[in-house]
């Protein structure tokens, strides 16, 4: 678990408009240990996505520009990759899963040949080879193998969704990004669809970055857990840190605008207001608009990161005496 | 049991073998391609079938109505129209298919570069395309002929190249219609390369435009060869050519109007076959519309 697949320091990514600069990710760090399976949570807008296209290194061009930061994968700097180089890596080493199977998949190629042809891609096979591997990467989906020459949609939408994670896997990749890998699904064929893709990664021994604004999925699938808002990681931890004890007031509120199934409670408790537009963000806490426990200095300066343990860590002046307080009560 | 099931995945594996499936049950698309199998078969098979030679001029049997030796008469030096018109076919078939081959390579290729990559190359592309486009295409094919001579290649090269502007710009709106879907994306993410995401996963998605103006272009590439054979430019007499055929025979059109009811038959029946196979393969191609 120590080796690091994954880490991004200090990653700040702008859309270039004609309407003005968008800062989509603000100096966001982040670590992903072999094995492992991080959870980015954040509601729309956050810049999950982002994050997981620049690790791809395919941010739209030419308005997603990377101004600082560096992302480091197996030790390697992503960013100084030459074109050829980052379609090697693409599809092999990293892979994507998309949100929704419908248009990820070519209406008009079999779903057999768009998996063979992930495969040949990479390794200098054979088509009947390819063929064959394809089928046995079905068989592993779940998905009877005599169905390889059938079209997209012919196929339901969890099935397709399989047939876009055995795409993403064909390669048996170090890491795959799932992008809301079971948003467009419906509850029962998200539930298969995650114990699939549990099951796999662990056949596959590949880390996993799920990218999602349910907290069930990260519950059920991350063992670290990273809290977005407006570009910036507000909170980090394992599962157990997030979920049991939160500390940002954003995380609090998430969970608070969870319903509970054992209260009966008429209305949710959501979190006032809106995130602040993206073109024009605050110059102090990012959350300090929505924020129920806001304080005068909030909106003057931007809070630091306070670690409250070895992973957890808070982008909260309110974590601060906390900090002090612990290391007090350790001490 | 585990090595038939692969045999049979195999068996319709293949995007035309279910293709040909689906276009047999067309039946005007398979009408079609009967009628354009007759077509080319007599264009191929004119030297066994055809009861004269297409040059064998009978003075003595001139402007004759169809008849028992001469199944669709003969022209004013007594030449048989029948046997002209299998001749015939060979240069017109030949014309289209060449000429409508070289259009949609060039053009083809042309306009999904241009699509696919946008901005400038596009404006560069299609701008020069249009300059083409600004000219008449048959001014254009009149322009080429003259420059590099007559003769059935020349000529089919003139024809090709007056209709690769519009074939560019119908494959480089398909393009610009399916390149922002998400599987381009997920293919660009399991590391295709460009070239292989237009030749693989676009090109395939925008096939039928592609089919419905081949079958219109072969037609008109047809039309554009008598035209310019009219004028002198096209092929050379005595070998024949249907619009050729027409031009020659519109003089007597009052009164032995069979001169031109034939080869304007022919080539009716050609554009006919190739619109109803058009359409019936547009849609055979399209695994979406398989039921």
């Amino acid at each position: 678990m120590d080796e690091k697949i994954l880490e991004i320091e200090n990653l700040a990514v702008e859309y270039r408009t004609d309407d003005g600069v968008v800062k989509a990710v603000n100096g966001l760090d982040l670590t992903l240990e072999k094995g492992g399976t991080l959870g980015l949570v954040g509601e729309t807008g956050a810049g999950k996505t982002t994050t997981a296209l620049s690790i791809m290194r395919l941010l739209p061009d030419p308005q997603g520009v990377i101004t600082s930061g560096s992302i480091k994968f197996a030790g390697q700097d992503i960013l100084s990759l030459s074109k050829g180089e980052l379609r090697k890596m693409r599809g092999q080493h990293i892979s994507m899963v998309f949100q929704d199977p419908m248009t990820s998949l070519n209406p008009i190629l079999t779903v057999g040949d768009q998996i063979a042809e992930a495969i040949r891609l990479h390794e200098k096979i054979s088509r009947a080879e390819a063929a064959v591997r394809a089928q046995s990467m079905l068989e592993r989906v779940g998905i009877p193998p005599n169905r390889y020459s059938e079209y997209p949609h012919q196929f339901s939408g969890g099935m397709k969704q399989r047939v876009v994670i055995a795409i993403a896997l064909a390669c048996n990749p170090q890491l795959l990004i799932a992008d809301e890998p079971t948003t467009a699904l419906d509850v029962t064929i998200q539930a298969q669809v995650l114990a699939l893709m549990n099951k796999l990664k662990n056949d596959f021994e590949t880390s996993m970055i799920i990218i999602t604004h349910d907290l069930g999925v990260v519950a059920e699938m991350c063992d670290r857990v990273a809290i977005l808002y407006c570009g910036e990681i507000v909170e980090y931890g394992s599962l157990e840190d997030i979920f049991d004890h939160p500390e940002h007031p954003y995380t609090k509120g998430l969970f608070s605008s969870i319903p509970d199934l054992d209260t009966r409670a008429s209305r949710l408790t959501p979190i006032p207001g809106l995130a602040p537009d993206p073109s024009r963000l605050p110059k102090g806490c990012k959350f300090a608009n929505r924020c129920s426990m806001k304080r005068p200095e909030c909106v003057k300066t931007d809070p630091p990161v306070v670690n409250l343990d070895d992973l957890h860590r808070v982008k909260c002046l309110l974590a601060q005496g906390k900090d002090a307080e612990q290391h007090a009560t350790l001490g | 049991m585990q090595s038939k099931q692969t045999d049979r995945s195999r068996k319709n594996y293949s995007l035309w073998l279910s293709a040909w499936k689906r276009l047999k049950k067309s039946r005007m698309a398979m009408f079609g391609l009967a009628l354009f199998a007759i077509i080319c078969l007599g264009a191929i098979f004119a030297d066994v079938i055809a009861p004269y030679p297409y040059d064998f001029q009978n003075l003595d049997e001139t402007f004759q109505f169809p008849n028992a030796n001469h199944w669709f008469g003969t022209d004013s030096v007594g030449r048989d129209i029948f046997s002209r018109i299998l001749y015939g076919g060979r240069v017109s078939l030949q014309i289209g298919l060449v000429s409508v081959l070289i259009s949609v390579t060039l053009g083809g290729s042309l306009g999904a570069i241009a699509g696919f990559y946008g901005g400038k190359t596009d404006n560069l592309i299609m701008r020069t395309l249009d300059i083409l486009l600004a000219i008449p295409a048959i001014l254009l094919a009149i322009t080429i002929v003259t420059a590099l001579g007559p003769g059935m290649f020349n000529l089919m090269l003139a024809i090709g190249v007056s209709s690769v502007p519009s074939f560019a710009r119908i494959v480089r709106a398909s393009i610009l219609s399916v390149k922002e879907q998400e599987f381009v994306e997920a293919a660009r993410l399991s590391g295709c390369n460009d070239a292989h995401i237009i030749f693989s996963h676009l090109v395939p998605n925008i096939m039928a435009p592609i089919i419905v103006q081949i079958t219109l272009s072969m037609a008109l590439a047809i039309l554009s060869a008598s035209s310019l054979s009219f004028i002198g430019l096209g092929i050379q007499p005595p070998i024949p050519e249907w619009g050729a055929m027409l031009s020659a025979g519109r003089a007597y059109i009052r009164n032995y109007s069979h001169i031109v009811l034939f080869p304007g038959l022919a080539i009716m029946a050609t554009i006919l076959s190739l619109n109803l196979l058009g359409d019936g393969l547009r849609d055979a191609l399209d695994p979406r519309l398989k039921n």
